[in-house]
């Protein structure tokens, strides 16, 4: 059985739809990707899973159980992590009480030191800046900030969505080297992205999404190789 | 002008609010009168802020405005012997004065919502505070009396005969609804202007629209004193409770948004409800239980916010025009 | 002229008013942050809960200490009760209805209290003497609730600093939808979040109960500063509304004495306004 498995999602804000019957699913130790231009619907695919919007129809498991329709709270504590959009620090709060937010759940705040330790060896810039706001970390340590609060939920899935997103060329390879990273430390994860080359690099399968629908899907490698996902996406 | 079923309930509804005086009530006749005087002055004020209101500029200190119109009314009355007409003038300019000092820099600086509103707020506590305080030419918080004139005139704006006043509210009332609708027609035309330009001219559409929200707070202003001025030659008595602060800043509101601050009658529907509204409890637990009216007026007032957040008439508006088969296009 | 001791003695008073006018600010910035709702009836909350002083203290006897936790208490059952009945009907609703809701609230508050206790002034009398320091005076009750207020907003920090549900209370200020991510209930902060304000409430009830007598109008009397003061400082900002509260208290002490109450009123809220237009940036820098 899948980590976590959709099934045949439609989903959408209003009059809108921005999902159509899409299914997907994600193997426990698994790194997957879902690509696509942008308006393809990736963002809603992620906001659908972690319960910001939900499902019109289909449905959404997770370890064998339905999330669908599940509050945003209630998913984090079935043990999956989103790493938003933006990232959405507080940036008011230091370092460290992001990092403590993220262990808010009951389950991850009884592990709090421990997760605290694991994180801060994970992302040593990050326990040198404590103390200091979030809002005043380059654009690359707020996004180690963003990984490393999700990692503090002690998750199962961690889902990215944008990681690169904002940031300097030279900052999407550190990026992605951390996001290696944390792939090492076994965690399974779904990364929404726009840079497909760095992320096909890094996955093990992806899924390409067009207007609301999976256009196409397979190993990472496999799927780098077709000449329509190399000319329309990777830029070669 | 087609005669549709609505405008001929409306003529025959017009021509009996006019023939209600001529209506034989016995006793009751000076106690009607009274309260549908009060219904047309306030709804009229209900009107005035629901100008501003509908443009999400929630002004929590129309009493500020209020009070400036009567008392300068009345002040320049009692002290100098300055008829209304001239009084009422330059109490409408004095309380323009005001909206200037404050709306603009509130537009300026971008000041809105929450914060406009506690701004406004805190003007509307400014007057009635500088009235309480100057209380050797107002009376304090005691209020003050308008002096009699020796008979009653035009010129003194003076009338025991409540006909009068009742002719006179009617008329203020029509004008305030004309106001609106007026209003209505230019906002729609403007807003259609501000979608039909291209984005590079936005920022002038943006200009043009602070500009407009600054002069709808001007008119607003101007037709809230005007409203007091009316209020207090009417009841010929002014105190700084029921005419400026947070009290009767908050009542004004209430009633526009109970009625529905969206549609034209929506104010009046407000105001003649919760006077009404108020009128009954005063009868019905008169001085035995003090403060008892009060309690199920405000008790009435969150339920109405909490489960009609449209207003009464809002919703019935919408309730009509769900139910009606075929949609009306807009007449904008 | 005025004796320059009475300036100073209007001073150290205006100093002492300022410690419970910040408890009053920081609740009401506290849930005005978190939830993004005025509670236009707050002080009316402080009205109420000071009615239950009263009675615990006057009528049914017990000891000024306990009568005041008693407030507290009070305090925070009205906080979650507003929150659960009034506020969490109306979370989306646009503003004005939200500041409606609660304005309606104060008409209730004042009125049922005027219905239930009359408008007769009620105090709670504290046998206390004042305390004389090199000539000023000083009221021993006003000295208490001043040490008392700042014990508690110490207290307050700490809740909003080291504790998670504290700082999540501070997170979800800044963003609502991120502190879901996090695990966290919205409508759990909320509650925590109202109930703190009510606690706030409450304890300003018991310490005012010891210095003013109570009467329906009260809310009426401290509302409007307590708004100004909350903005003034600044949305989330405790050392702003903190400040604020004594540079207000410090103006309507001072005036008070040199002009009269209302004037001491009058240049407090004009600051305000002159305020909101000189430094908007301060005040309104997270909202744009």
């Amino acid at each position: 059985m899948s980590m976590l498995e959709l099934r045949t999602v439609t989903a959408g804000y209003g009059q809108f739809t921005a999902l159509w019957d899409v299914s997907l699913a994600v193997e426990r130790g698994e790194a997957v990707a879902v690509v696509g231009p942008n308006g393809a619907g990736k963002t809603t695919l992620l906001r659908v899973i972690s319960g910001v919007i939900p499902p019109r129809h289909g449905d959404l498991v997770f370890e064998g159980a339905s999330l669908a329709g599940r509050p945003a709270h209630e998913v984090v504590a079935h043990g999956i992590a989103h790493v938003p959009e933006g990232r959405r620090l507080f940036p008011k709060l230091t370092v460290a009480e992001n990092l403590k937010m993220g262990a808010f759940l009951p389950r991850a705040r009884k592990a709090y030191r421990e997760s605290l330790e694991r994180v801060s060896a994970l992302f040593p810039a990050l326990a040198e800046r404590q103390k200091q706001r979030a809002g005043s970390l380059s654009g690359g340590e707020q996004q180690m900030l963003a990984i490393g609060r999700a990692l503090m939920s002690r998750p199962q899935l961690i889902l990215f969505d944008e990681p690169s997103m904002g940031l300097a060329p030279v900052m999407v390879l550190r990026l992605f080297d951390l996001i290696r990273r944390v792939r090492e430390e076994g965690y399974t994860m779904l990364i929404v992205e726009q840079n497909v080359r760095q992320v096909l690099k890094l996955v093990d399968r992806a899924y390409l999404l067009e207007v609301g629908r999976v256009r196409m899907e397979g190993r990472a490698a496999e799927l780098s190789e077709q000449d329509f996902v190399r000319k329309a996406y990777v830029g070669l | 002008m087609t005669v549709t079923p609505a405008r001929a309930a409306g003529a025959v509804l017009l021509a009996l609010i006019a023939l209600a005086p001529l209506v034989p009530m016995a006793g009751m006749k000076q106690y009607v009168l009274h309260v549908v005087i009060q219904i047309f002055v306030w709804s009229f004020i209900g009107q005035a802020w629901s100008l501003m209101g509908r443009f999400g500029l929630v002004s929590l200190g129309h009493g500020a405005f209020l009070g400036v119109g009567a008392y300068a009314v009345v002040l320049l009355w009692n002290f100098y012997g300055l008829t209304p007409w001239v009084g009422g003038a330059a109490a409408i300019a004095l309380s323009v004065v005001v909206a200037l000092v404050v709306a603009y820099p509130c537009s300026r600086f971008g000041i809105i919502g929450h914060y406009f509103a506690l701004v406004t707020l805190a003007v509307g506590e400014v007057v009635r505070l500088l009235i309480i305080a100057e209380r050797d030419w107002t009376g304090g918080s005691l209020g003050v009396t308008l002096k009699a004139a020796s008979d009653a005139s035009l010129v003194a704006m003076q009338y025991a005969d409540k006909r009068v006043w009742y002719y006179a509210g009617l008329g203020l009332w029509l004008f305030g609804l004309w106001v609106w609708a007026r209003l209505d027609r230019s906002m729609a035309r403007a807003a259609m202007e501000a979608i039909g330009e291209d984005e590079t001219a936005a920022a002038c559409v943006g200009v043009r629209v602070t500009r407009f929200k600054l002069r709808i707070t001007v008119l607003s202003a101007a037709l809230t004193a005007l409203g007091g001025i009316a209020y207090a030659q009417y009841i010929t008595y002014v105190n700084p409770e029921t005419l400026a602060g947070i009290g009767v800043s908050l009542r004004i509101v209430f009633a526009v948004v109970l009625g529905g601050m969206y549609s034209l009658l929506g104010p009046t529907v407000g105001t003649a409800l919760t006077i009404a509204l108020s009128e009954w409890l005063r009868i019905v637990f008169g001085v035995k239980f003090i403060g008892m009216a009060e309690t199920i007026y405000g008790l009435l007032l969150v339920i109405f916010i909490i489960f009609l957040p449209a207003g009464i008439y809002g919703s019935l508006a919408a309730l009509v025009r769900r139910r009606r088969p075929a949609p009306v296009p807009a007449t904008a | 002229m005025i004796d320059p001791i009475f300036l100073v003695e209007a001073a150290v008073n205006g100093i002492m008013l300022g410690g419970v006018l910040a408890l009053l600010a920081l609740g009401l910035n506290l849930i005005f942050g978190v939830l993004d709702i005025v509670w236009i009836a707050y002080v009316d909350l402080v009205m109420v809960a000071m009615y239950a002083v009263y009675f615990l203290v006057m009528v049914y006897g017990w000891p000024i200490w306990l009568g005041g936790l008693g407030g507290v208490v009070v305090g925070v059952a009205l906080g979650i009760l507003v929150h659960l009945l009034i506020i969490t009907p109306i979370l989306d609703s646009p503003p004005v209805n939200q500041l409606l809701a609660t304005g309606g609230l104060l008409f209730f508050l004042q009125s049922i209290a005027t219905f239930l206790w009359s408008t007769d002034h009620k105090s709670v009398r504290v046998s206390l003497p004042s305390i004389e320091l090199g000539g000023i005076f000083v009221s021993y009750p006003r000295l208490i609730a001043f040490v008392l207020s700042i014990l508690v907003m110490v207290g307050l920090y700490l809740f909003l600093t080291r504790t998670f549900i504290g700082t999540a209370i501070r997170a979800v200020s800044q963003d609502r939808g991120a502190m879901a991510l996090m695990g966290a209930s919205p409508q759990k902060i909320y509650v925590v979040t109202s109930a703190v304000g009510g606690a706030m409430a409450g304890v300003a009830a018991a310490l005012l109960s010891i210095q003013y007598s109570v009467h329906p109008y009260f809310g009426a009397a401290f509302g409007p500063i307590t708004f100004m003061i909350c903005v003034l400082g600044g949305l989330g900002n405790m050392v702003g509304a903190f400040i604020a509260s004594f540079v207000m208290s410090e103006i309507i002490a001072i005036g008070g004495v040199v002009w009269s109450t209302e004037m001491g009123y009058v240049i407090a809220f004009a600051l305000f306004i002159v305020m909101m237009f000189a430094r908007p940036g301060g005040i309104l820098a997270k909202r744009q």
